[in-house]
């Protein structure tokens, strides 16, 4: 929790990872593209400041102690979301996967929340899975990459029929938000993974589950921002723009910020620091700080203000999740009109959400 | 033919790399910082290419490392050109294709769905789109109604040359009669109601692409240690 003049700001970071990147966890024969990944994540880094870089060592295989140091101790977030994310192609057992992520979380309830995942690909064996991790780890969201390798194949799309197949089954199963990796560092060797008219079909047709659309697309923010003004189920998962902007490129930061305000507006924005990539308490503290600049170039972009902020940072999500947030933290006229409020919200796993 | 000194054919090589844009980010790879050397030795020319991340899209890296081909074979003095991409994933397939004069799907098989024609015209209409906001923000901000102004009625500047050029790389009108505003599918002249939504679209395209262009600088420079990772003013 933070506070900043008088007004308590709950933070729920919606996007964290716990992987292991290191050496002997490299698959023999595929040690280039797993040397490369994590080196690529790494040079992420660079774009926050300087006293928050790791060495590559330290950045390859972090230890519980350091994110819960890192993430709820210095960083003083008050509910932590783990995105797994498998890559077995490179990584022995994974780079980050729910079960790694799980034992984490089960260590520390009320703090650690995990998500899983699935991979169309997988077909019948894969639903069977998905079935077993939503028992065993009470899954209420998972993290999809769809331009992840497997064999010949370079990714795939959510709105294949194969892909159609897994959402209806995790809804059944009670899922409820379904983050789509949208950004950097994964590649498709065609456009097609990049893109994000998938989602813009699978929202439609899966009106009762929340598509979070991490890294706004980047670089494709434009295709992004104009799907997600027509889908009322669409959100912008602002880890990499937080992280990746606001103190390397803070002009930028503060125009892709404001496309985002512009379309898709603060009621559907979440903050996630993308740690190990990026510590939080840096990204929280300079957003508190963070006001819109002025000048004629900013002139079209709706202003964030201390409700906006609140939203972002926690309770968005919370409402996403079902996390209780303590009424100190909670905006003071919640029946006050947000900016584009024209969105359905579809309520979290929660009954109270 | 009279011999080219070969200081001067370096520089023409360069000069002919100035054309070689990257795809999405629409600036020439000259001053991204992605020439990584250029030597030249009599006709012979050898040009490395490097990219911000190993895993940069090699849709966008082969087609950058195939323009590099093309614009430095065509240059004057140039008998014999080898464009080498480094440090990148797809570096071997990429280098060799392009070499070969491959096209995309012969360099990557079945891991590749088509040839990249249709990707690159995406992009020159975003960079339309983008352009087209560079062209008209400060026109707005000095009270001129933009909409039914013709390419002719907008003062010069490079910023409308560069427009123009792109709208004319994809078979959009870039004749002076032809409107400002204009469907970047269809070429199309704007209809008035779609004017305010175009136009940020128009704007929200160029944020998109200048800040794609920001975070690619950041992590160019942390990889190579030089060019522009400085905070902005």
């Amino acid at each position: 929790m933070y506070e900043k003049d008088g007004e308590k700001y709950f933070v729920v970071d919606s996007h964290l990872h716990f992987w292991d990147a290191s050496p002997s966890n490299w698959i023999p024969g595929q040690e280039q593209f797993a040397k490369g990944w994590i080196e690529c994540f790494h040079a992420y880094m660079s774009l926050a400041p300087k006293e928050t870089h790791w060495d590559i060592e330290h950045f390859q295989c972090y230890s519980e102690q350091d994110l819960m140091a890192d993430v709820f101790d210095t960083g003083r977030v008050d509910v932590g979301i783990l995105q797994s994310t498998y890559l077995r192609q490179w990584y022995t057992d994974g780079f980050n996967t729910v079960e790694r992520n799980g034992a984490l979380a089960e260590k520390h309830p009320g703090k650690l929340i995990v998500n899983g995942r699935f991979d169309p690909r997988d077909g019948d064996a894969g639903l069977d899975q998905l079935a077993a991790d939503v028992d065993r780890w009470k899954l209420k969201g998972v993290k999809l990459y769809t331009a992840e390798w497997r064999g010949d194949s370079r990714g795939w799309k959510l709105s294949d029929p194969a892909a159609y197949r897994y959402l209806e089954r995790a809804q059944e199963l009670g899922i409820k938000n379904i983050h789509v990796h949208k950004g950097p560092t994964i590649w498709p060797l065609d456009k097609d993974a990049f893109d994000v008219a998938d989602v813009d079909h699978a929202a439609t047709d899966f009106p009762g589950l929340n598509f979070v659309i991490e890294h706004v697309g980047l670089p494709r923010i434009e295709d992004f921002c104009f799907m997600a003004t027509q889908e009322p189920n669409v959100y912008a998962g602002l880890s990499v723009v937080i992280g990746g902007l606001m103190h390397a490129r803070p002009r930028f930061f503060a125009k892709v910020m404001g496309e985002l305000l512009f379309w898709v507006g603060e009621d559907k924005m979440t903050f996630g620091s993308d740690y190990g990539i990026w510590e939080p308490k840096w990204q929280i503290e300079g957003f508190l700080d963070w006001e819109m600049p002025d000048g004629d170039e900013f002139a079209d972009y709706p202003r964030l203000g201390t409700d906006g902020k609140k939203k972002i940072l926690g309770l968005n999500a919370a409402k996403l999740y079902g996390i209780d947030v303590p009424a100190e933290c909670q905006i003071a006229d919640a029946s006050a009109p947000a900016a584009r409020d024209d969105a359905t919200l579809v309520t979290g796993a929660s009954p109270s959400a | 033919m009279t011999a080219i000194a070969i200081p001067d054919l370096r520089e023409s090589v360069l000069r002919a790399l100035d054309t070689v844009r990257d795809p999405e980010l629409d600036e020439p790879v000259t001053t991204l910082g992605f020439v990584a050397s250029c030597s030249a030795t009599e006709g012979s020319v050898e040009v490395h290419l490097r990219l911000p991340t190993y895993f940069c899209a090699p849709n966008f890296a082969f087609l950058m490392v195939a323009d590099a081909f093309d614009a430095v074979r065509a240059v004057a003095g140039v008998d014999h050109a080898v464009i080498v991409l480094d440090d990148h994933f797809a570096a071997d397939a990429i280098n060799a294709g392009v070499a070969a004069r491959a096209g995309f799907v012969g360099t990557f098989g079945s891991e590749a769905s088509g040839e990249l024609d249709a990707l690159r015209a995406d992009f020159v209409r975003k960079a339309v789109l983008a352009g087209t906001d560079r062209v008209c923000r400060p026109l707005i901000t000095r009270g001129v109604d933009v909409f039914g102004l013709t390419l002719g009625d907008v003062p010069p500047s490079s910023e409308l040359d560069t427009l123009r050029a792109r709208r004319a790389e994809v078979g959009l009108p870039a004749h002076d009669a032809a409107p400002l505003l204009i469907d970047v599918a269809t070429g199309e002249r704007l209809a008035e109601q779609d004017l305010s939504l175009h136009l940020a679209r128009a704007r929200l395209s160029r944020v998109g692409v200048e800040a794609n262009v920001g975070i690619c600088r950041g992590m160019l420079a942390h990889r190579y240690g030089s060019g522009d990772n400085t905070e902005e003013t």
